[in-house]
């Protein structure tokens, strides 16, 4: 599968775009959640885990394994730690911020 | 199966990511928003293990070795994020990060082996260029973002225990050392360039793993402690950046739309941090603190008061504020504060409020959090802006192990915390402050409020004081 430049230049398309969509995502945010968001965009940020997934299935062919497979094997625990991780804890952040406040008062 | 299929599943994730992002951001839809994300995770996960079972690679070589990189993930992630404390969590949100960097960086780096080992280049040269560059860049960003994360761990941890033995984070920055960042950088990018005429050359690709291993520790370590939580949230960003470098690649269309959109919200809220804490992004990371970072001696002395003192002058008080910091959280003291507001409001019926300096702890929010745990009402926790005017009209005041947040220094425009915006504290007509001491705080930087006549001190571990204050009240 070789890649093309169309396809390239539709990568980049992607990553412009969602570059700007980015930016526009995040306005105001109040104190309180700029520890939950951060958080939780990072747990999202171990879509790394998606590049762990198919080079480890790559690099190990047949029952042989493979200094590459084994750097895709180190990446995927540790962006796993990242996906599971991140999202927990900004559960567990967002339930005690959230879950106590009782009756509204909200702004 | 054509892939085309593929790319819808991936297509759903990006959107989970995209609307988990915006709920994120909102105080009532934010638990949602956590929880749209990791539907996005796990619908981009799925489509993975397909893609790669049903559409051409074929599930060949080790499936359980996949199984268990992600049981063994899951396994150390959801521990440490159930047992770490409160008080952990800015650095349990640093480590996270840097692993995440590190997994697209080594994402790279498999590839890169792989394709050496097996001398499977690519043959046309749009492909070499984008997937070197590619790779290049993503180590460039991905193991910078592992180094500074660390580091960053380290500083607001405010030093590592190594065999046992306490060493202190340093603060070391010469005036060399932004140069020496430029130019760190400028070598890794040409050792990408010629990473793009040797392909096959895994020396050039350590030597880029190496520089920007160096890159990232430099890049953290002259910036003061203060100003961490702005820096973990760009390192945030920088790791969203290598996931979607990983993804051109990989040529994965996932991986660099939830990539680029981290990188682009976390440079957003890295610069929202900024601003709540009247920073400039360019001097936190270009203008080191002060010199050597040394902190200053301390010349005067005051003495210290008792809680039964404290009482008679809490006596009759109608209104109170609460302002906590980061003591507050080491002494795990927040019921004991919550109870002490308790105590008051059935004696004398005293309105308590809570003030929140938007840095208060070592990560905004971060007094929230322990408030919220301790079950104290949202509507009463006020922000700096809101509260500031109402430090002159109320009674007195109770600082529970803050110092930085309100040192009147702040406003003269010099030293380490000018310019900092600050909780009026100094206007209250009585202040009592819970300390252990009347040593400096993270800035480094003494504190004109604890000599104040009108203040008194309550020296101690912030959770004895407390329980000692509430019971003189109870007597009183």
């Amino acid at each position: 599968m070789t890649l093309t430049l169309s396809a390239l230049v539709a990568s980049i398309t992607l990553f412009v775009i969602a570059i700007f969509l980015g930016f526009e995502l995040i306005t105001k945010v109040p104190p309180t959640l700029h520890t939950p968001l951060m958080s939780g965009a990072n747990a999202i940020s171990g879509i790394s885990i998606v590049g762990a997934l198919m080079l480890a299935n790559v690099q190990f062919q047949g029952t042989e394994t493979s200094t590459a497979g084994w750097y895709a094997f180190v990446a995927l625990i540790l962006a796993t730690i990242n996906v599971v991780g991140g999202f927990a804890v900004t559960n567990r952040m967002l339930e005690m911020i959230a879950g106590k406040r009782k009756g509204g008062g909200e702004k | 199966m054509s892939p085309a299929i593929f790319d819808i599943g991936y297509l759903v994730s990006a959107s989970l990511f995209i609307f988990g992002l915006k709920r994120l951001g909102h105080p009532r839809t934010a638990p949602q928003g956590n929880q749209l994300g990791a539907a996005g995770m796990l619908v981009a996960v799925i489509t993975t293990v397909l893609l790669i079972a049903l559409g051409g690679e074929g599930l060949h070589g080790i499936p359980w070795l996949m199984t268990g990189g992600v049981v063994i993930g899951s396994g150390i992630g959801l521990l440490i994020a159930t047992r770490v404390q409160m008080t952990q969590m800015p650095e349990m949100v640093a480590l996270l990060n840097g692993l995440g960097g590190a997994a697209s960086a080594l994402v790279a780096l498999a590839e890169v082996t792989g394709r050496v080992q097996e001398n499977h280049m690519p043959t046309s040269a749009v492909e070499l260029s984008t997937v070197w560059i590619a790779i290049g860049l993503s180590a460039l960003v991905g193991w910078s973002t592992l180094t500074g994360s660390l580091v960053a761990m380290a500083k607001l941890a405010g030093g590592i225990s190594i065999f046992g033995r306490w060493i202190d984070t340093p603060s070391w920055g010469p005036p060399w050392l932004n140069q020496a960042k430029a130019g760190l950088t400028g070598a890794v990018l040409f050792l990408i360039l010629l990473t793009m005429i040797f392909p096959t050359n895994m020396f050039l690709v350590w030597m880029i793993v190496i520089l920007s291993c160096v890159l990232g520790v430099i890049l953290v370590l002259p910036i003061g402690g203060a100003d961490m939580p702005v820096v973990v949230s760009l390192l945030n960003s920088m790791s969203g950046l290598a996931a979607a470098f990983t993804g051109f690649i990989l040529n994965n269309s996932v991986l660099i739309v939830a990539g680029s959109l981290v990188g682009a919200s976390g440079l957003i809220l890295t610069i929202i941090m900024c601003k709540a804490m009247n920073r400039d992004l360019y001097d936190v990371l270009f203008k080191s603190f002060g010199g050597g970072g040394g902190k200053q001696k301390l010349t005067r002395t005051k003495v210290g008061s008792d809680p039964d003192e404290v009482a008679m002058i809490l006596e009759g008080a109608q209104n109170v504020i609460v302002v906590p910091g980061y003591g507050m959280a080491v002494s795990q003291c927040q019921h004991a504060v919550r109870e002490f507001a308790e105590i008051l409001r059935e004696k004398y019926g005293t309105e308590v409020s809570y003030a929140i300096h938007p840095v208060a702890g070592r990560m905004p929010g971060h007094m929230n959090v322990l408030l919220a745990e301790a079950s104290v009402p949202y509507e009463q926790q006020i922000e700096m802006d809101e509260i500031n005017s109402q430090f002159a009209t109320c009674d007195a005041v109770l600082v529970i192990g803050a110092n930085d947040t309100t040192n009147p220094v702040a406003r003269s425009g010099e030293g380490p915390l000018a310019g900092m915006p600050i909780l009026d504290v100094e206007a209250a007509p009585a202040i009592i402050i819970v300390k252990r001491s009347l040593s400096v705080g993270y800035a480094g930087v003494d504190n004109d409020l604890f000599y104040l006549d009108k203040t008194m001190m309550l020296f101690g571990d912030g959770k004895d004081q407390m329980s000692a204050l509430n019971q003189a009240l109870k007597e009183a």
